[in-house]
């Protein structure tokens, strides 16, 4: 194997959790398989730590590692980091040990199997982000459903078989026509290689064609409205930790997915399908926050509040402006912290009342007042108050829309005004509303607790007065995305106010010239 | 060229003897203790005669990479099929005989892979359904049995005729029936009607074998009426055969003729009417039967892309399809009380029941639709790319959206299995025939992870027909 920095940092992050869940399997106890799975989880951050060395001016591509899989198709094992996927893989790797303290005494029944389930998520997760092959990447990104099915089905609520089958079978068919742009891209670019798939440009139709069926995929990942069906059913069912995967880091992958392959692959139909987007992301934003505002189940509001949080993430990348772009890679990252945060507080509070009905779990701040501090600092994020990390992202995203049209700038306010109704609301009646089934054994946050909510509170407020640092690292892979994307445009001639019959006579140019440089700087 | 090369067909026509002295002693002891082992040794024959090269019988008779391929998957399920059947301690009807039937037909098989002159390919092909026609019925006293026994053979009679009638066509308008002879010839049918027509009647025996539609209707009665390592046999080894001689026949004819294009209609239609009839089946027999009509259809992708990649796709999808039903089939067996049918319901709390089994099925099922890291995720790709490379767009694009109809019936295996509740008591299974099972699961997975050297084989095997 091939790799650049001598040491495969990379496929250690993947290989260490699969070979954690092997082992599992053959332990008898409880208590060493949680231990177990603890340890492996802060080895997993540790061993993240090197990504931090991550140089943004550097090459498109770095901690790249490669061998062969399957040479007489030109299938390569092949990983890499960029801007783009950094902060998520950080972030899947942070989220594994704080999921197991936080289902410590959450989970009762097939411990093991739990484990091995949030095991295999990471490795999984931290694939899909870090391919660089499409048929790997499509393999992690299918690979991840079998356990995310089981930790729904088998450790979720009453519904849990409704939820979990509606869960499987919308992102399983979704995703079924991916593959089948995947081996039309190997018949059209020759290769599996994202990369050198990336400096290829490809006929107007044939962009038309496979925007649609990869961003059907990705839609239905985020969830874009009306694909969103399956999202708070999966989210009400689901264990706190399942949730909090589902929140932080499943969704995350339809929009990695939108950056990374529908904008540099098929720049000509992104562009074109780019109003109908921002459209439905504008709905989804106004149609998550409404939602969410007549909920009376805790979970179900803050599934919806996802809906509304994902949908400024999609505007701001088909705003193909800088600005909107690292506005929703931030909010990305943001909606990883907050509503991770979020969930894991709620299956707190399930174990103490056993309900998620905000009039079972009314007035708490007399009673558990480090709870509600913390339960506060993350209401406040998740409605973008300013110093907190998810005002930068929302922020950004604005000020993309404006720039770009202020039409649709004015269109998503409301949908930021409809987060403060909704999150006020949500925090006033659990804080200072009428105690209807409090008991004094509840307890307030124990050290366990503490110490599975701190690193996300650190972080709200650490990308919310620091956000500089972050979009330093990100920003230079957004530009040669997007710098790529204008030029193929440029280059097959696409002008905004064509008509849909000129832009289907558009042929591939021969190879962009900047583009390519971008990709070849790969290995310097 | 010695004898040895020989060596797969000729140690299982040494346990189909062995068998027959075993069936006509008057000690009747069962065969059960040293057959999986014996078979286990045909596999390490056969994997020691893969390179063999070479022609017999006036070149009627082949060894060459895909017939090699062939054998050695051959043995391998014939071993993993005895070894079920060995598993099962009740099964009054798992005489000696039976097991002779078994070898027999697994031997015809195994002559069919190497065959390259349509007689001596139907002869060896009748070979095998012979020794299937007697073991169907064979269920204690069962009713369902002898129906599915009769069908099997009405449909079999028939669509023989009818592949035989064929055969007379292309013999007239080729004068030859060397599968070398033919290939150097047009098949076209503007250049030989009778020839194309007469091909297309002599594939329909084949298709039957397969359980292509519309030569599928006995698929699911058959597999609910025989017994269930019967069934897991014929749902699995036959299917082998057909393959090979489709892939043989469909090495001479290019992509989008009149031929390819019904075996890419006939592969779509099968697809979809399999998978749309799987799902309201509640019978685990029935519903693998169904699921076997839509796989054969996924195996059409390949053979319609005419090219050498899709000569390797179908293969490798084939070995695949063998490893994952022999999976789910080895659940099936396993879990069966006094050799009933089990049914969905019979599924659940199998979780709790028998780990290892809800494992296993689990692995199977998700194979079976086609995710990754599976090998049935890993054939799919590669039949799509060769369809899609030869310019079949429309049947890929109904081959993944079939998948997305399929996820729901197996997924339903897995929902049983993990999310049902049962007070059934804990399936007591021997643990050393757990090994089988366990063996075919890492199999799935291995293949799906690491799918280049058995991709290379096949590749080779084909690359020599499509060079």
């Amino acid at each position: 194997m091939m790799t650049q920095n001598g040491f495969p940092v990379v496929t250690a992050l993947i290989v260490v959790p699969l070979a954690a869940a092997v082992a599992l399997l053959f332990m008898r106890r409880e208590w060493t398989v949680r231990v177990t799975t603890l340890a492996v989880g802060i080895l997993e951050c540790l061993l993240s730590l090197p990504l931090l060395g991550y140089v943004p001016d550097g090459a498109a591509f770095q901690f790249v590692e490669k061998a062969d899989w399957l040479p007489a198709l030109g299938m390569t094992y092949h990983m890499g980091v960029d801007g783009l996927s950094l902060y998520m893989i950080l972030l899947t790797a942070l989220m594994l040990p704080l999921c197991v303290l936080g289902s410590w005494t959450y989970i009762s029944k097939r411990v093991t199997e739990f484990h091995v389930c949030l095991l295999l998520m990471t490795a999984s997760c931290i694939g899909v982000f870090a391919a660089l092959d499409f048929v790997l990447f499509y393999v992690f990104w299918e690979a991840m459903l079998v356990p995310m099915y089981l930790l729904i089905a088998v450790w979720g609520g009453p519904r849990r078989r409704y939820a979990s089958i509606k869960f499987f079978l919308y992102t399983l068919a979704g995703s079924t026509l991916l593959l089948a742009a995947i081996v039309a891209f190997r018949q059209v670019g020759g290769t599996f290689s994202i990369p050198e798939l990336m400096e290829k440009s490809y006929a107007f139709k044939f962009q038309f064609w496979a925007f649609l069926a990869m961003a059907l995929a990705f839609a239905i990942k985020v969830p874009m409205f009306p694909f969103h069906t399956w999202l708070p059913a999966a989210h009400v069912e689901a264990p706190a930790a399942g949730s909090v995967l589902l929140a932080a880091i499943l969704l995350k992958m339809g929009t990695y997915g939108f950056l990374r392959f529908c904008l540099p692959l098929t720049p000509a139909a992104a562009e074109t399908f780019a109003p109908l987007l921002i459209a439905v992301s504008i709905a989804g934003i106004i149609y998550g926050g409404c939602i969410a505002l007549g909920q009376t189940d805790i979970k179900k509001l803050i599934a919806y509040s996802s809906v509304g949080h994902m949908g400024f993430v999609t505007l701001g990348i088909f705003l193909f402006s800088v600005k909107g772009v690292s506005g929703a890679i931030l909010q990305m990252l943001n909606h990883g912290i907050t509503t991770g945060g979020l969930f894991m507080m709620i299956g707190l509070l399930y174990e103490r009342s056993h309900s998620r009905e905000i009039a079972d779990n009314q007035g708490l701040g007399k009673f558990m007042p480090a709870f509600m501090f913390l339960f506060g600092v993350f209401s406040l994020s998740s409605l973008a108050f300013p110093g907190t990390n998810s005002f930068i992202g929302e922020v950004l995203v604005l000020i993309g829309a404006f720039q770009g049209n202020p039409w649709v700038g004015f269109a998503a306010v409301p949908g930021a005004m409809l987060a403060a109704a909704y999150m006020l609301r949500l925090l006033q009646r659990v804080t200072w509303g009428e105690p209807a089934a409090y008991k004094p054994s509840w307890g307030d946050l124990g050290l366990r607790e503490w110490v599975t909510l701190a690193p996300l509170g650190i972080l709200v407020f650490y990308i919310g007065l620091a956000p500089a640092l972050c979009i330093k690292t990100i920003e230079p892979s957004i530009t040669r995305v997007l710098s790529a994307m204008e030029a193929k445009n440029t280059a097959m001639g696409l002008h905004k106010d064509m008509s849909m019959a000129e832009r289907f006579n558009l042929a591939a140019p021969l190879a962009v010239a900047e583009a390519a440089d971008a990709v070849s700087k790969e290995h310097p | 060229m010695s004898i040895f090369s020989l060596l797969p067909e000729l140690w299982l026509l040494g346990l189909v003897c062995a068998l027959f002295v075993a069936s006509i002693s008057d000690k009747k002891q069962s065969v059960a203790s040293w057959l999986p082992m014996a078979a286990g040794l045909g596999v390490l024959a056969a994997l020691f005669a893969l390179g063999e090269r070479g022609e017999f019988l006036y070149a009627a008779y082949k060894l060459d990479g895909l017939s090699q391929f062939f054998k050695l998957v051959i043995a391998f399920g014939f071993a993993v099929v005895t070894g079920i059947a060995a598993g099962n301690k009740e099964g009054k009807d798992l005489t000696p005989d039976y097991f002779m039937l078994l070898a027999l037909s697994a031997w015809g098989l195994m002559l069919l892979a190497s065959c390259v002159e349509l007689i001596t390919l139907y002869l060896a092909l009748e070979l095998s359904s012979y020794s299937l026609y007697a073991l169907i019925p064979l269920r204690g006293k069962d009713r369902r049995a002898a129906e599915a026994g009769i069908k099997y053979i009405l449909f079999g009679a028939a669509v023989t005729a009818l592949a035989l009638f064929g055969l007379s066509y292309i013999i007239a308008a080729k004068h030859t029936t060397y599968l070398s002879g033919l290939a150097a010839t047009s098949w076209s049918f503007a250049d030989a009607p009778m020839a194309v027509i007469g091909l297309t009647l002599f594939l329909a025996g084949f298709f039957y074998k397969l359980a292509l539609f519309p030569f599928h209707f006995w698929c699911p009665d058959v597999y609910q009426g025989a017994k269930n390592e019967t069934a897991a046999y014929v749902a699995t080894i036959p299917k082998l055969g057909a393959v090979v001689v489709l892939v043989r026949l469909a090495a001479f004819v290019a992509p989008h003729l009149e031929v390819t294009t019904i075996l890419a209609i006939l592969g779509a239609v099968s697809m979809t009417a399999g998978n749309l009839a799987a799902l309201v089946q509640r019978d685990l027999k029935r519903l693998l039967g169904f699921s076997s009509v839509a796989h054969a259809g996924y195996v059409m992708l390949g053979l319609a892309a005419g090219s050498a990649a899709g000569m390797s796709a179908a293969a490798f999808y084939s070995l695949a399809y063998i490893l994952m039903n022999l999976a789910a089939f080895y659940v099936v067996c396993a879990i069966a009380k006094n050799d009933e049918n089990p049914s969905l319901d019979d599924l659940d709390g199998l979780y709790k029941r028998a780990p290892a089994l809800a494992m296993i099925l689990a692995v199977a099922a998700f194979s079976l639709v086609g995710l990754p890291p599976t090998a049935g995720f890993a054939g799919k790709l590669f039949l799509l790319s060769a369809a899609w490379d030869q310019g079949y767009h429309w049947l890929v694009i109904v081959a993944v959206l079939n998948t997305a109809i399929s996820i729901y019936y197996y997924l339903g295996l897995v929902r049983h299995a993990y999310t049902g509740e049962s007070d059934a008591p804990a399936i007591v299974w021997p643990r050393g025939y757990l090994i089988f099972g366990g063996a075919l699961a890492v199999l799935v997975l291995l293949l799906g992870i690491l799918p280049a050297p058995m991709y290379d084989l096949a590749a080779q095997a084909a690359g020599q027909l499509h060079p």
